[in-house]
């Protein structure tokens, strides 16, 4: 009976040190990357390039999402609305519901399953097949050549798809709560422009989905160079972005909107 | 460092953590010469080029190329030295989301400042070296093994390097692309005035092609010679894996009890002994 909570603590403390290594080792890989993106800078086709494959192709999964979002949260809030008579409010609910929190959280958790995963396989499997090997022995840098384009192309992308998440949001409420339930368009706009502010709201979602962004592929691009060689190794890379990332978003989002509130009050 | 030697390997050793790889190798490579390295799987030759191209670092013992101690040198020291070297990978090691020309070019956009028109030339140069130059809009997953392997080569020598190290370039292929890889390592080494490197197990192409041969067995070098002093060797090691004999100093079997202790023969025969 010791013997086997032994070895379950034994396991739990291994599990433990070796996470906080990987963190360390995550936070030492940003600022390499961070120093090797000179060439990102001077040679900046190859983040469009990579903008293009993050962010480009990530725009249905976002756009299709935004509006389900938008159509339900209006759904949802004029059910609960209309019990106070604050239907015609349905607009602000939607709106400062996306701009705030869901706009920024759930493109970054789509943007993580759709792009980070495939950031993470293709880069595993370029070591595999020794790419990277390949890249560096002709004395070129794999971490400016192929890490740091992708590493700013998702940091550049990721806003952009939250804002894009949000718009279509807006736009899904505005189907269900002005075309289909009836709330007068002149209130839903009206009420949403007077209560959703700029700095305050929009600005503070802007730099939750930059801080996402830059925490995706950082872990994305991690995992993919770190994956060990094989078919079992990337496969288990891919799984730990989607897993890692989703719990560092909701985490980061605790903090943020800790921060955020307070310097509202 | 003699003038004529491009690499010299001194009493190297490495081992992956506590598992040594090499025990005190030493090696000559002369310039303008193709050597090979020879020997059984798990030996330590892919090794050995990877502690040639500083990819890994010696434990004990030191390995110049072109004058540098490659182990002593900063990044910006090794980069400067692996633009004058090639390293051609088992399986090509192809860009994959790139074309032929693009993956025949990457070198040379990275490194030189030419013109696309002098790149497209030097590229179609090269790729008509190693008769590929029809596939240049192919990408790497429509070729075959042996034609993915040529692009590397073509790829390899694209910057006219003074050393190209060859890992495993027989491996997977048909005799007719074996013999063609091995024809271009030879002749693309003599037109450059290159030095080449070919790690390998393949006997009978590499004696056809090498100017000479190191046997690497247990992390030590077991063997060397030319290909005719290989050819006449008694060295027992050498003379089983040129003649791909299959028991000898090399053992066929994993060490294991004896095979009727193991199958409980020796206790069937105590106990009828004992009846």
């Amino acid at each position: 009976m010791l013997s086997r909570a032994s070895r379950t603590l034994t396991r739990v403390g291994h599990n433990f040190i070796e996470n906080v290594w990987r963190a360390g080792a995550m936070l030492r890989f940003f600022f390499v990357v961070l120093a090797a993106s000179g060439t990102s800078v001077r040679r900046f086709r190859l983040v469009m390039r990579e903008v293009y494959f993050t962010g480009v192709l990530s725009l249905i999964i976002i756009i299709v999402s935004g509006l389900f979002v938008g159509m339900v949260l209006g759904l949802q809030g004029f059910e609960t609305l209309q019990k106070y008579g604050a239907q015609d409010s349905i607009g602000v609910l939607v709106a400062l519901s996306l701009v705030r929190e869901l706009g920024p959280v759930v493109a970054a958790l789509l943007f993580a399953s759709r792009a980070g995963s495939a950031i993470t396989a293709e880069i595993g499997l370029m070591k595999a097949t020794e790419q990277l090997t390949a890249m560096d022995m002709m004395a070129v840098s794999p971490m400016a050549r192929v890490i740091a384009p992708r590493f700013w192309a998702g940091v550049i992308s990721m806003p952009l798809l939250a804002a894009m998440f949000s718009a279509m949001g807006v736009f899904g409420g505005y189907i269900v709560g002005v075309v289909l339930v009836g709330v007068d368009p002149g209130a839903f706009w009206s009420q949403m422009q007077a209560a959703v502010d700029f700095q305050y709201d929009v600005m503070n979602g802007v730099v939750k989905s930059f801080v996402f962004g830059i925490a995706v592929t950082v872990i994305a691009t991690f995992e993919g160079f770190d994956a060990p060689p094989t078919a079992e190794g990337v496969s288990g890379a891919t799984t730990r972005t989607v897993v890692s990332s989703a719990l560092t978003i909701l985490a980061l989002d605790l903090v943020l909107t800790a921060f955020m509130l307070r310097g509202g009050t | 460092m003699t003038e004529e030697n491009l690499v010299e390997i001194d009493a190297v050793s490495f081992g992956y953590g506590r598992r040594p790889v090499l025990e005190g190798i030493s090696m000559r490579m002369p310039r303008g010469k193709v050597i090979a390295i020879m020997g059984g799987s798990g030996c330590g030759k892919t090794t050995l080029l990877r502690l040639i191209g500083g990819q890994l670092r010696p434990s004990k013992g030191s390995i110049r190329v072109g004058g540098s101690v490659v182990h002593e040198l900063d990044l910006e020291g090794l980069y400067a030295l692996r633009r004058r070297m090639s390293m051609l990978f088992q399986f090509g090691a192809l860009f994959t989301d790139m074309t032929v020309f693009d993956n025949v070019a990457f070198p040379l956009r990275e490194h030189a400042t030419l013109s696309e028109a002098m790149v497209r030339d030097l590229v179609l140069m090269k790729l008509e070296a190693v008769g590929l130059r029809g596939a240049h809009n192919l990408m790497p997953s429509e070729l075959s093994g042996g034609m993915a392997r040529r692009v590397a080569l073509a790829r390899a020598v694209v910057m006219d390097p003074m050393l190209v190290m060859y890992d495993e370039p027989f491996a997977g292929l048909d005799p007719i692309a074996m013999s063609v890889v091995g024809s271009l390592i030879r002749r693309l080494n003599d037109a450059l005035g290159a030095t080449s490197i070919i790690v390998t197990h393949d006997v009978v192409e590499s004696l056809q092609i090498v100017d000479y041969l190191y046997f690497v067995a247990e992390g030590r070098v077991v063997g060397e010679g030319t290909p005719a002093q290989i050819r006449a060797t008694e060295l027992p090691v050498v003379h089983q894996f040129v003649h791909g004999e299959i028991d000898g100093p090399v053992p066929f079997h994993y060490p294991a009890p004896e095979y009727d202790v193991d199958v409980g023969l020796a206790r069937a025969r105590a106990e009828a002994a004992h009846a």
